[in-house]
């Protein structure tokens, strides 16, 4: 097939706008810590940008897109890229260059692993982590890109949908946060209920900010072509992190006020559960489905700090029930009117479809949860996973990274 | 001569500012910190929920005043000060041995 100009265009525009949402999600994280982890939380996001960023190109995007193996994961046609060109590939965005689709990918393998890293902050050991991510992105989001999104994947052929990484990005890295947060353990004075003050919520609001408008590049550029389609994705993306941003505000003011924090937090709730939906469903779906994300997340927070387990910055609730709920929402709204490559959903009639959202769900979010537990268990007993408790207490910043965020005595 | 070390909430700090200069003290230093007392902390809103803060911010003035006009710079840091809840904070006087102005080595009274 012909390169199509406009496509290839919006497609490396969109990679450029997921790229950015890693430091989004740095800035994002990186607000709601104490200020002696600071830099350490915003490291994690730009380590995974350098690291997953490399792997992808090495070996990542062959185990994931490579030519089928079993419906599980891909061979190593495509390792260090050989035969991934400036043509197009005849099975995946074939209107634009092979590259172009490959480092769209890439943008969405760094920011799963980037993440995760929201459940560990202020006491993970940065080694560790690396290793892990490592570890992680290879035995689990590789798979599990194949799965749902590549060539002969068995999620695919079983007719799962998932439009922009509802259940490869956000599910996986949400269950993963949280298996890998049991295994870490609580930060010191989690449990006596120190106050875990956020060093600076602009901080958070500025990360969310650049979330949402590269949100639009993550779910509109999944349309993989410049037309209605990557449109309508686009529409319902706005829609529904709207709803839900308004719908965690009221929330928090029925509570007792309307928060920034909470409505920061609701418009991402909202991006997440869009996310597998976007390009399936009507945009005016956006509403119930960023209603419906604000609440499940809003209460999944509820019910895990009654659990009292610290993951930390809530990644299982937002990204990993939020992917859930998006997920199954698609099940229930979808339609072949927009999507013709798509299906028809639970209000269409199509019961059959939601089933196969839910079978996808339960497939990533099982595998997800029992692998990152032994890999995290791996590395636990070979490296350790934890700082030492006076690193932990000087914090990750001078203990990591030898650096502070806010120096001189002089203000 | 005596220090006086004032502990008060953040929004005094104006009036209690002007009210020295008027009893003839333009020099002090303002610092910014955290404490409690009986007003105890403040609860704050999380995503969800809330959590405690158990410190708050006060300024903390530091001046030091002659001995003469201790009672009347009380008098007027207390009145500025003073807002009747809970959390107006405490003020502490404190003898000076000596005192040195840099700029041009003189001691004592003359110092200050």
């Amino acid at each position: 097939m012909a390169i199509n100009a406009g496509d290839t265009a919006w497609i490396l525009v969109s990679a450029a706008m997921v790229m950015l949402m890693t430091p989004g999600v740095a800035l994002f994280y990186g607000g709601m810590v104490r200020r002696k982890n600071v830099l350490s939380t915003i490291m994690m996001s730009f380590a995974a940008l350098g690291l997953a960023g490399l792997l992808w190109v090495l070996y990542g995007y062959s185990l994931s897109f490579g030519p089928d193996l079993g419906g599980l994961i891909g061979n190593l046609d495509f390792i260090g890229l050989r035969q991934v060109g400036q043509e197009p590939s005849s099975v995946y965005a074939t209107t634009v260059p092979h590259l172009a689709f490959m480092i769209f990918q890439a943008m969405f393998a760094i920011i799963t692993v980037a993440l995760i890293t929201g459940a560990v902050v202020e006491r993970i050991k940065f080694s560790s982590l690396l290793v892990f991510s490592t570890m992680w992105l290879t035995v689990v989001y590789c798979p599990v890109a194949h799965w749902v999104w590549g060539d002969g994947g068995w999620l695919v052929n079983l007719g799962a949908l998932d439009f922009a990484g509802g259940t490869v990005v956000h599910i996986c890295a949400g269950v993963s946060a949280l298996a890998l947060a049991m295994l870490l353990g609580p930060r010191k004075g989690f449990r006596s209920g120190d106050p875990m003050e956020p060093n600076n919520i602009p901080m958070v609001a500025l990360g969310a900010g650049i979330l949402w408008f590269g949100w639009f590049g993550f779910n509109a550029g999944s349309a993989l072509t410049s037309g209605g389609l990557a449109v309508s994705a686009f529409v319902a993306t706005n829609t529904s992190a709207a709803a839900a941003a308004l719908t965690w505000l009221i929330l928090s003011w029925i509570y007792r006020r309307p928060t920034l924090l909470g409505t920061a937090t609701g418009a991402v709730a909202g991006l997440v559960a869009i996310t597998p939906a976007a390009g399936f469903v009507p945009p005016l779906a956006g509403i119930p489905i960023g209603i419906g994300a604000a609440l499940v997340c809003y209460y999944c927070i509820l019910l895990r700090m009654r659990w009292s387990v610290d993951e930390s910055l809530d990644v299982w609730a937002v990204h990993g029930m939020g992917g859930t709920w998006g997920a199954l929402a698609t099940g229930i709204f979808a339609t072949l009117a927009v999507n013709p490559a798509g299906a028809d959903g639970l209000l269409m009639g199509n019961m059959l479809q939601f089933i196969k959202q839910l079978a996808g769900v339960a497939a990533v979010w099982g595998f997800a949860f029992v692998a990152t537990c032994i890999l995290a268990k791996l590395v636990d007993v070979t490296l350790g996973l934890r700082v030492g408790a006076a690193e932990e207490s000087v914090g990750l910043d001078i203990s990591q990274h030898g650096e502070r965020a806010y120096g001189g005595l002089l203000r | 001569m005596k220090k006086i070390e004032a502990i008060i909430r953040e929004q005094r700090l104006e009036p209690v500012r002007q009210a020295l200069e008027d009893c003839g003290y333009f020099g002090m230093t303002v610092t910014e910190v955290s404490g409690r007392g009986r007003q105890k902390g403040i609860s704050l809103q999380w995503r969800v929920g809330e959590y405690c803060v158990n410190f708050l911010p006060k300024i903390k003035i530091e001046l030091v005043v002659l001995d003469e006009d201790v009672p009347r710079t009380l008098a007027a840091i207390t009145t500025n000060a003073r807002t009747g809840e809970m959390g107006d904070g405490k003020i502490f006087v404190i003898p000076v041995e000596n005192a040195v102005r840099i700029r041009t080595g003189e001691q004592g009274e003359n110092a200050i």
